[in-house]
């Protein structure tokens, strides 16, 4: 089967037998292994990709679903050899550990952040509840995307300067105090009201 | 990251090259900084074991068992052979020799033999062109068997020493059986003003790391094997698949990939490693395995479930007179960790409080189910929860504080323990204090409102076993550096980097040693055919021995370097400073090379610049059979304190928050520590609340309950709690820099703590973990009836253990060895 793809913003085409998932197919025919599975079964959320911004579970994708559209895996994040404000954030509070699971966590950030520049610790808590890490305990990853968030990253439009039209009240909040707050029952609020997820 | 300094060093007061750094002096340690390998990880660049792909590479599938206990009569393989894309199926009969990780227990094949033992046991292996074809080949293979009764619980295999799952065990199915006195248990007793005795289990639960194993082999005609894996112990690998392939080992090459997590549970040789070695030599291809997350849940070698029994002996103001501790270990089907880990519910007891008199007795039984092994805190949780929940229900009976009873009860630094373990540094005071002034505990303590509480325990853990799993006098790890004229330097170290930074370990404490950027060092690990030879990333003792062992090739290097320069710029030897990239004059700071100038004048006059280092654990003074499981270079300390909301109506608890001081010693890098402390909160959190690995065994078919992520459940962003972190600083003089473990060490306090404060929010105990919402409200149903409000085992079963081999302690004027030697056929833990 022929399919092509825009895959990190390049056209790829590739030939692969039709019942393969997406991850077997960037990983398996596009050489792109950034992308990691922990259960192929939909559950752990470690093979998150973006297809036109959006997350998907690339083992339960079928790839021949995705023809022609945009993919972005963990390849695509960094601009040449300036890293993306969440892989910078990642990279410098620890919030990958073995790093495993973190293509999946960057990428489900980034979703977050594109949607919603300025989340708060209960909506990354609600966006990031699908994906399991079982180094960090989570609370590094939590800080590294408000890291992410309050350097400006998410806005959007890649042009924009950063800072731009950061409400103060959003952007005051600096990463470790959110560690000290509780914000669990936020989150099963969020829960309950149905938050963000879609 | 420093700037490279183009004049001066920077303001730090730099060090001569004579002594290690001072603290105040340091430029890498103590010191928040990335790993060597953060950006790969953040940008997908880093390659795991499933990542690899050679030209010609075949895939393998195995075919498991599906009965829990059988033997096999017959095996055809003829449909999977002639099956389109496969190219070899393999069955027990080309690998007819055992292995396993302790030599005591040399129970598992590759492929079975005669016998399967659990449900997932590995029958036969398929390579094949791709997975779907191997897949196919392995339902084609015709297993006929014959069903033996199954081994189902540990009351199950006391109570019934046939079928025998092994033939080798201690008694019956009672694979492992132990017991040991420490001074005079029952006659201590009789002086205690209090005396308890509880019942406690400990569920199973497995470490799920988000990586599947995968391994992946290649032959080469010249005769040698090279097996790429997903392992946390390559050296052992490296052992069990010279002695399986009957190979000489310098033929067989071991490259560690990075882990995608472990905590224990890629630590021990496994079967899929071992059979794409013989696929890829059967084949001449090249040949890769991946597990699903089903088979991963099969290959488990978690934590053991424990059954408990403890007695504790305490004076009116909570010190203890004497502890008489039982335990009962299911085993599952094989050996594995499991004598040692049997040893380990019986050791640390003894290190946080004082017990002048102690009594252990252990048994580890057999069952037909995945095989347990070490679990993040190995052995140590279990007994862990057991006396933390006692020691609360003791505080109340005393009517004492339970923070303040432990404070006056604590095991001092620099002693020797009942059962001869040598203690160092000792900061569970400080970890204590820090905790209950952080969390507002005099406030909260039995004074919160319904259904809302707080729980206190403590913990200790080992930085590093001391001694090796096979008896030998070689180092426990090992160092080579490699410097050159570019200024380049090279570290070379067989440990494995499972996440938990060991590769940015290596580099910190050479560049602090060095005056260089940790950025500035090429790490090589995990490969046993360039590497020296490091026993593993487990029992904590990666940080302790290889740091230990770096330092030392460090400071040779060091020394090399600063007698080049010496003589050539004639800067004093006693003068001589490394900082900032540079070798200068500590009184005259201008004066002085780059490092690079260094390394050229080092290797004019020296030649080829290469220095090693290696590191092995002082010996424990504890000489009795058994002794060899517990003793470590230096004891972690932690203390928590956890706050909970449990919902009367549901049984629910959640956990807010927790506050955890850990008694680090030195944190190399605070930024990986903190990142431990709070990983092992979480694991823990897991295990006290949700997490277990349980069977049906409905007509003793002792199928898995949930090998599945979705079903098997572990924390997620939801369930996380609030952590506040304290690390503890009061350095250990046997540690690198002063530094000890942090890796396992917190995971301990936090299912004790838990339990506790369910205690103080609705007044039940859940003597069990994990403590899940049906058992909470089974007890508050119960206490509503006027019945005693606990979840717990009644009882341990009825076990004609020996007559324990009695010690003498410290305090008694023993010697360390037992007073009446019995006949000796192993020693403890398989370690010598």
């Amino acid at each position: 089967m022929h399919a092509a793809f825009i895959v990190n913003g390049e056209r790829r085409e590739v030939a692969f037998t039709p019942h393969k998932t997406l991850i077997e197919v960037l990983r398996e025919d596009l050489g792109l292994t950034g992308t990691k599975h922990g259960c192929e079964l939909g559950e752990c959320g470690t093979c998150t990709v973006l297809v036109d911004g959006t997350p998907v579970l690339s083992c339960l994708a079928l790839a021949l679903s995705y023809r022609d559209r945009a993919i972005e895996t963990v390849e695509g994040m960094a601009h040449g050899n300036t890293l993306h404000p969440l892989q910078d954030a990642f990279a410098e509070l620890g919030a990958a550990q073995c790093g495993y699971c973190t293509p999946g966590f960057l990428l489900t950030a980034k979703a977050l952040l594109d949607a919603n520049p300025h989340p708060t610790r209960a909506e990354i808590v609600d966006a990031l509840s699908g994906n399991l890490c079982r180094c960090t305990g989570y609370l590094k990853i939590f800080e590294a995307v408000e890291r992410a968030r309050d350097a400006g990253c998410g806005m959007g439009d890649a042009e924009r300067p950063r800072g731009e039209s950061r409400e103060a009240g959003a952007a005051g909040r600096v990463a470790n105090d959110g560690r000290r707050d509780s914000n669990s029952k936020h989150a099963s609020a969020r829960r309950r009201n149905g938050g963000q997820r879609s | 990251m420093k700037p490279e300094s183009q004049t001066h060093p920077a303001p730090r007061i730099p060090h001569p090259a004579s002594r290690l750094p001072s603290p105040a002096s340091r430029a890498v340690i103590g010191t928040p900084r990335r790993k060597v390998d953060a950006t790969a990880k953040v940008t997908g660049e880093l390659r795991f074991a499933d990542d690899l792909v050679l030209p010609r590479m075949l895939h393998c599938k195995l075919l498991r068992s599906r009965l829990p206990h059988a033997k096999i009569v017959r095996i055809d393989t003829s449909k999977a052979d002639a099956h389109p894309g496969v190219v070899a199926v393999m069955t027990g009969k080309a690998l007819p020799i055992p292995f396993g990780i302790l030599p005591v227990s040399q129970d598992e094949h590759a492929l079975a033999q005669d016998v399967v033992r659990f449900v997932g046991d590995p029958v036969a292996a398929v390579a094949a062109l791709d997975e779907d074809a191997a897949a196919e080949a392995c339902d084609l293979i015709e297993v006929e068997y014959e069903p033996l009764a199954a081994i189902t619980s540990i009351e199950d295999g006391i109570a019934h020493a046939t079928p025998r799952i092994h033939d080798y065990a201690d008694d019956g199915n009672v694979h492992k059986q132990i017991a040991l006195e420490f001074g005079a248990v029952d006659d201590a007793m009789r002086s205690a003003d209090l005396v308890r005795e509880d019942v406690f289990f400990y569920e199973g639960n497995t470490h799920l790391p988000m990586e599947q194993h995968a391994s992946l082999a290649q032959w080469s005609p010249d005769g040698k094997i090279t097996v790429w894996s997903s392992t946390q112990t390559p050296h052992y690998l490296h052992r069990a698949l010279a002695k399986v392939l009957e190979m000489n080992p310098a033929h067989v090459r071991v490259i560690a990939m990075p882990n995608g997590g472990g905590f224990g549970g890629k630590s021990d040789p496994f079967s899929h490693e071992i059979v794409v070695a013989a696929l890829a030599r059967a084949t001449g291809r090249p040949v890769k395995i991946c597990l699903t997350r089903e088979e991963v849940f099969y290959c488990h070698r978690g934590r053991h479930p424990v059954l408990i029994r403890v007695k504790t002996g305490v004076k009116r103001d909570g010190s203890i007179v004497a502890m008489d501790f039982t335990s009962f270990l299911d085993g599952g089907a094989y050996g594995s960790y499991g004598v040692a880990s049997t040893y380990y519910t019986g050791a640390l007891q003894t290190v946080t409080y004082q017990v002048p008199h102690y009594r252990f007795r252990g048994a580890r039984v057999f069952t037909n189910k995945p095989p347990c092994g070490p679990k993040r805190g190995h052995g140590t949780p279990q007994p862990r929860f057991a006396v933390e929940v006692q020691l609360d229900k003791i505080a109340e009976q005393l009517s004492l504080d339970p923070a303040e009873m432990r404070l006056r009860t604590l095991q001092p630094a620099n002693s020797v323990t009942a059962n001869w373990l040598r203690i160092g540094s000792m900061g569970l005071g400080p970890c204590i204090d820090a905790v209950v002034r952080a969390s507002g505990w005099k406030d909260k303590f039995r004074k919160l409102p319904f259904g809302r509480g707080v729980g206190i325990a403590c913990s200790s853990y080992i930085s590093g076993a001391g001694l090796p799993i096979y008896w030998n006098h070689m180092p426990h790890s090992g160092v080579q550096l490699r410097l050159d004229r570019s200024g380049g330097v090279a570290v070379f170290c067989g440990s494995i980097d499972i996440g938990q930074g060991s590769d940015s370990v290596l580099a910190y404490c050479v560049a602090e040693v060095l005056g260089i950027d940790p950025l500035d060092i090429r790490v090589v690990s995990g490969d046993t055919d360039i590497t020296p030879v490091d026993l593993g990333s487990y029992s904590s003792r990666v940080t302790m021995m290889t740091g230990n062992a770096a330092i030392q090739a460090a400071e040779r290097a060091r020394a090399i370097l600063a007698d080049a320069v010496c003589e050539k710029t004639g800067i004093p030897r006693e003068r001589v400073a490394f900082g900032d990239r540079r070798v200068f004059d500590v009184e005259d700071p201008d004066r002085g090379v780059s490092f690079a100038e260094a390394s050229q004048m080092a290797e004019a006059k020296h030649g080829t610049i290469g220095t090693t280092g290696s590191y092995t654990p002082p010996r424990s003074p504890g000489r009795y059979k058994g002794a060899g499981v517990g003793p470590s270079p230096a004891y972690s300390y932690s203390c928590a304190v956890a706050e909970v909301e449990v919902d009367p109506e549901s049984g629910i608890v959640r956990v807010p928050k927790v506050w955890i001081a850990h008694d680090i010693g030195q944190a190399i890098n605070p930024t990986l520590a903190l990142g431990q402390v709070e990983g092992s909160v979480y694991m823990g959190l897991g295990e006290a609340l949700m997490e277990e690995m349980t069977y049906r065994d409905a007509q003793r078919n002792v199928v898995h309950h949930h090998p599945s992520m979705l079903e098997y459940k572990s924390p997620t962003t939801f369930e996380m709690c609030d952590i506040e972190t304290f690390l503890i600083e009061q350095p250990e003089p046997e540690g690198p820099f002063g530094a000890k473990e942090v890796g396992q060490g917190p995971l301990l306090p936090i299912p004790p703590a838990v339990a506790n404060a369910v205690y103080d929010a609705v007044g039940v105990r859940v003597d069990e973990v994990p403590c899940s919402p049906h058992k909470v409200l089974k007890a508050l149903k119960d206490k509503m009836k006027g019945k005693d409000g606990r979840y717990g085992p009644a009882r341990v079963p009825v076990y004609d253990f020996p007559e324990p081999a009695r010690v003498l302690t410290p305090a008694q004027g023993g010697t360390g060895r037992e007073l009446d030697e019995r006949p000796h056929s192993e020693v403890g833990g398989g370690a010598r």
